[in-house]
């Protein structure tokens, strides 16, 4: 045990040193590669080349802040629910967060655009950001109404109405997909394609609050979501309130995915490879896997970014497409791993 | 110590469970036996809380269940439901750590839970991924976790244990183990239930037996009471000899093949 429990601090430990290399990474490469010795003087206030301390301070650093901070969202969140639907595959989008943020979007980017052309609000692009947001929270509430009977959500019935909800949804973007003209497809299609290149200091202020709250308050809950791995009528007898926690747990989820794909549209597979790769290296205990879920989202997605913005440069590639180029193969690899496991037992 | 009064549980118009009284009290075994579907699950599920009966209620230790904060009841009480499936690759020792929830200290109680793994007879298990364990194998570490939760080590304080067919999935000497550590608990004050199906088990190892059949308790007394041809065979729709249990003083039924 005691073992055990030293290689799971030095892991943890690794992946700080992994995000501040992460970090000095993603400020030094891009399109104008930047010395080392630059950024360090730009981080600690010295006077360096004008040029390259706007770029540090008006574009990299808060876009590795806000992919540091929506990866350790979604890997947290995925952890998270994984943890409380009791299901190794489950996911954010899962509950309808993800669906449901970009429907938010897709509804100002083309029906608002179409039939409201001449309000001055919907114009405004800080409008995307909040609609998505509350597109999240609306889907998420609806799933969370249609599964809940009599007070008692059943796992089973969250996870399919979830899979409806999403199918609708999906349906209704399409819809919007064909009504958009060229102009409005191009956004389309970038946004939820995923991508970080909205960043910029009013976008990590405003992502901040809720994304750190998920990364930060959910450990709290961790020994709730141990106990859940017995059931939800254990959790109950060992003495912990499931539905309340429950409640608790899809609020902060929605609210943290929500901000995450708003600002940066929909960026797949994080939230479910991540706690995956974890929970390989130091067990399913959420007490460790919540942390170290975050931190390793964190430095995949910086790290996804960086390749992002350099691998067709001067160019971006979004980065929902590597995020689901390597994440879907490793999901089939996981997929079939647990089929072999389940065939040898 | 547990004490329900006319609790009936109804879906729609069926009716699962009828005008249920019953008790266990301090240092008793009482065993829930009845055919399938007379609803022996549904009261243990009503007495435990899980589920909110129609009409009655559920004291423990004289105070209204759901007048209970759950980590308080969770001290003083373990319930071990059907077994269900672990998603997660958690180690036995883990799984069993899990049981210290309650009280907080289970960094500190990993020798504690070795020991009641020792008592059920899965020791030798400990360090390994429950996702790879048999039924029985993971039936003997949940034993262990409810054990621990209700530290089967400390005598006295008011303490009960409710089981739902713990030894299902056991062998013949897994079984007896198992009833034999609740027996051993029942001797430490500890009340205990058990939802069972084998008839000459319950009488081997329970105090007193409750016979349930279409949701209604309809026999309850001693082993000697209950267990006789006529009552065993009116209420599981057999022929049956009752003999002695030629090991114990228990009575132990044999099943006519012909009906």
């Amino acid at each position: 045990m005691s073992r055990l429990r030293r290689g799971r601090v030095a892991v943890l430990a690794a992946l700080v040193v992994a995000l501040a290399g992460t970090a000095v990474i993603s400020l030094c490469i891009g399109a104008v590669q930047i010395p080392l010795s630059d950024v360090w003087a730009a981080l600690i206030g010295q006077a360096g080349e004008a040029r390259y301390e706007s770029v540090l301070w008006n574009l990299r650093i808060p876009r590795m802040l806000l992919g540091f901070m929506v990866g350790g969202a979604l890997a947290a969140a995925g952890g998270l629910m994984q943890g409380l639907f009791r299901n190794p595959l489950a996911d954010p989008a899962l509950i309808g967060a993800s669906s449901g943020g970009a429907l938010g979007a897709v509804f100002v980017i083309v029906m608002a655009g179409t039939f409201f052309p001449d309000l001055p609000l919907l114009s405004d692009l800080r409008i995307l950001p909040l609609a998505s947001f509350a597109g999240a929270l609306i889907v998420t509430w609806l799933v969370q109404r249609l599964a809940a009977t009599g007070g008692y959500t059943a796992v089973a019935t969250l996870l399919l109405v979830g899979v409806a909800v999403n199918a609708l949804t999906g349906a209704m973007i399409g819809f919007a997909t064909y009504l958009a003209d060229d102009a409005q497809l191009r956004t389309l299609s970038f946004w939820t394609l995923g991508s970080l290149g909205a960043a910029d200091w009013q976008v990590v202020s405003l992502a901040a609050p809720f994304c750190l709250a998920l990364i930060f308050l959910a450990p709290i809950w961790a020994t709730v979501l141990n106990a859940l791995a017995l059931g939800e009528a254990e959790a109950g007898h060992l003495g912990f309130r499931v539905e309340r926690t429950k409640a608790i747990l899809i609020v902060l989820t929605a609210a943290g995915v929500g901000a995450s794909v708003a600002f940066t549209g929909i960026i797949l597979f994080v939230g479910l490879v991540v706690p995956h790769l974890i929970r390989a290296m130091i067990g399913p205990d959420h007490r460790w896997l919540l942390p170290g879920s975050a931190l390793l989202g964190a430095i995949l997605l910086v790290l996804s970014d960086t390749l992002a913005r350099t691998i067709v440069s001067p160019a971006e590639l979004p980065i929902g497409i590597l995020t689901a180029g390597f994440g879907a193969p490793f999901f089939l690899y996981m997929l079939l791993r647990q089929r072999r496991k389940a065939l040898w037992t | 110590m547990i004490r329900a009064e006319g609790l009936s549980f109804r879906v729609g118009e069926i009716s699962l469970v009828e005008s249920a009284h019953m008790g266990v009290t301090k240092g008793e075994v009482v065993a829930l036996l009845g055919p399938n579907g007379a609803g022996k699950s549904t009261l243990l599920k009503l007495l435990c809380g899980q589920l909110s009966p129609n009409e009655g209620q559920v004291f423990f230790e004289n105070k209204p269940l759901a007048e209970w904060e759950p980590r308080e009841l969770a001290r003083r009480r373990a319930v071990l439901p059907q077994s269900s499936t672990v998603p997660f690759d958690f180690t036995a020792l883990e799984i069993v750590l899990l049981g210290r929830s309650p009280h907080g200290d289970a960094s500190r109680c990993e020798d504690m839970a070795r020991e009641a793994m020792a008592q059920t007879e899965c020791a030798h298990l400990a360090e390994r991924i429950v996702t790879s364990l048999s039924g029985g194998e993971m039936q003997r570490v949940q034993l262990a976790r409810v054990l621990v939760q209700i530290d089967w080590a400390v005598e006295g304080s008011p303490r009960c244990l409710m089981l739902d067919e713990p030894i299902s999935n056991l062998d013949p000497g897994h079984q007896h183990g198992a009833l034999r550590v609740a027996a051993k608990l029942a001797e430490k004050g500890v009340g205990v239930l058990v939802v069972l199906h084998d008839l000459n088990l319950a009488a081997q190892y329970a105090d007193r037996l409750l016979l349930m059949k279409q949701g209604r308790i309809v026999v309850e007394g001693t082993p000697a009471e209950v267990i006789t041809e006529e009552q065993i065979g009116a209420v599981f729709d057999i022929r049956v000899k009752v003999i002695r249990n030629p090991t114990c003083d228990a009575p132990a039924v044999f099943v006519e093949s012909s009906v």
